[in-house]
């Protein structure tokens, strides 16, 4: 049997298409919630904590039984009212900073936060002290000597370059 | 030539970095839990499920909790070495049974042998949570005073019983209750 191209993009295709399917959400739990409010505050504190078991994943994306556990606690914080600062508390508490994935602003985490700003000024200060050498230098000035010698070599080489092509 | 040494220094900072990093485990996270007394808990024992167990009652001895299930690979491995610690009878190991189910739990211990005192069940897990339990087998190593005085994450094997909990075990046993 000879597959006609159009089959194979539609294979192709459904191929692509099967493999967004998985790799969308993890985190499909129905959940009910009394407001929208509650729901989007749900769906934004997922998206915030890492997993522990797969670190380089959030809740949200997580598969894990860890991860689905700490969604079951974060809805049933969520919807008993907790603030969001709670819910990350309490997290916290439990498996360090590690599990916020925009971590707070405090000794351990100054340079992470300070050290992309300090980069960035030493970049500017280095760019400007060179345009600033750069205006600085003289423009060279040949004497009749040098131009002499430039000239000469000048017509050496276009004399080379007239025989390689001759050959 | 200072033009070329720069970014070679430079360059050099960064791979002493990189590979210090090579060095480090990325599955170790240190635990907010160091120093802070065990999360308290009620929970049914395996072999006695009307009975509970709580860590209130071993205030004032030092004592190991044992994060395990019958399906991991880790808890299997370190499983004759907690054996061995309990049988030369120095410090009472609790086992965690974490998110397990009770039958498969008993029928492993049954097989393997039970290196446990009291063995609790965290069937839905929430203990294991408090505990910040996020890879089974963990170790937590709780003071007379019930504070958890250290942690480990991974199986243990005889350079950590040996080298590192045993010798903090005798301290603790000192330490006023």
């Amino acid at each position: 049997m000879k597959l006609t191209t159009q089959t194979r993009l539609s294979a192709v295709i459904l191929l692509i298409l099967s493999s967004l399917a998985v790799s969308v959400q993890a985190g499909v739990e129905v959940r009910k919630f009394s407001s929208d409010e509650q729901e989007r505050r749900y769906h934004k504190l997922i998206d915030e904590l890492r997993c522990l078991v797969c670190q380089n994943q959030n809740l949200a994306d997580s598969d894990s039984q860890l991860a689905q556990d700490l969604r079951d606690k974060v809805y049933q914080m969520v919807t008993t009212d907790k603030t969001d600062q709670e819910v990350a508390n309490y997290m916290v508490e439990r498996y360090g900073e590690y599990v916020l994935y925009n971590p707070p602003l405090n000794s351990i985490t100054s340079i992470l936060w300070i050290g992309p700003i300090i980069g960035l000024l030493v970049a500017i200060f280095l760019l400007l002290y060179n345009i600033a050498r750069r205006n600085k230098a003289k423009p060279v000035t040949l004497s009749e000597e040098d131009r002499k010698r430039t000239r000469k070599l000048l017509e050496d080489d276009s004399a080379d370059d007239q025989k390689d092509d001759d050959k | 030539m200072l033009k070329f040494l720069i970014p070679l220094l430079l360059f050099i900072i960064l791979i002493v970095f990189l590979a210090i990093g090579l060095t480090n485990d990325p599955r170790y996270i240190p635990s907010p839990l160091m120093e802070k007394p065990a999360p308290e808990f009620t929970l049914p024992r395996l072999y006695a499920p009307t009975a509970t167990f709580s860590p209130e009652l071993l205030k004032g001895k030092v004592w190991l909790l044992n994060a395990w299930t019958s399906d991991c690979v880790g808890c299997r491995q370190e499983h004759p070495h907690l054996l061995e610690l309990a049988r030369q009878d120095i410090v009472s190991l609790v086992g965690l049974n974490y998110r397990d189910s009770n039958q498969l739990a008993k029928s492993l211990l049954e097989q393997t042998g039970n290196p446990y005192r009291i063995v609790v069940t965290d069937t839905k897990g929430s203990v294991g949570i408090d505990y910040g339990v996020y890879a089974v087998p963990e170790t937590f190593l709780i003071d007379r005073k019930g504070i958890i005085r250290y942690k480990h994450i991974g199986p243990l094997g005889p350079d950590e019983i040996y080298g590192t909990l045993l010798p903090l075990i005798k301290k603790l046993k000192q330490e006023p209750a």
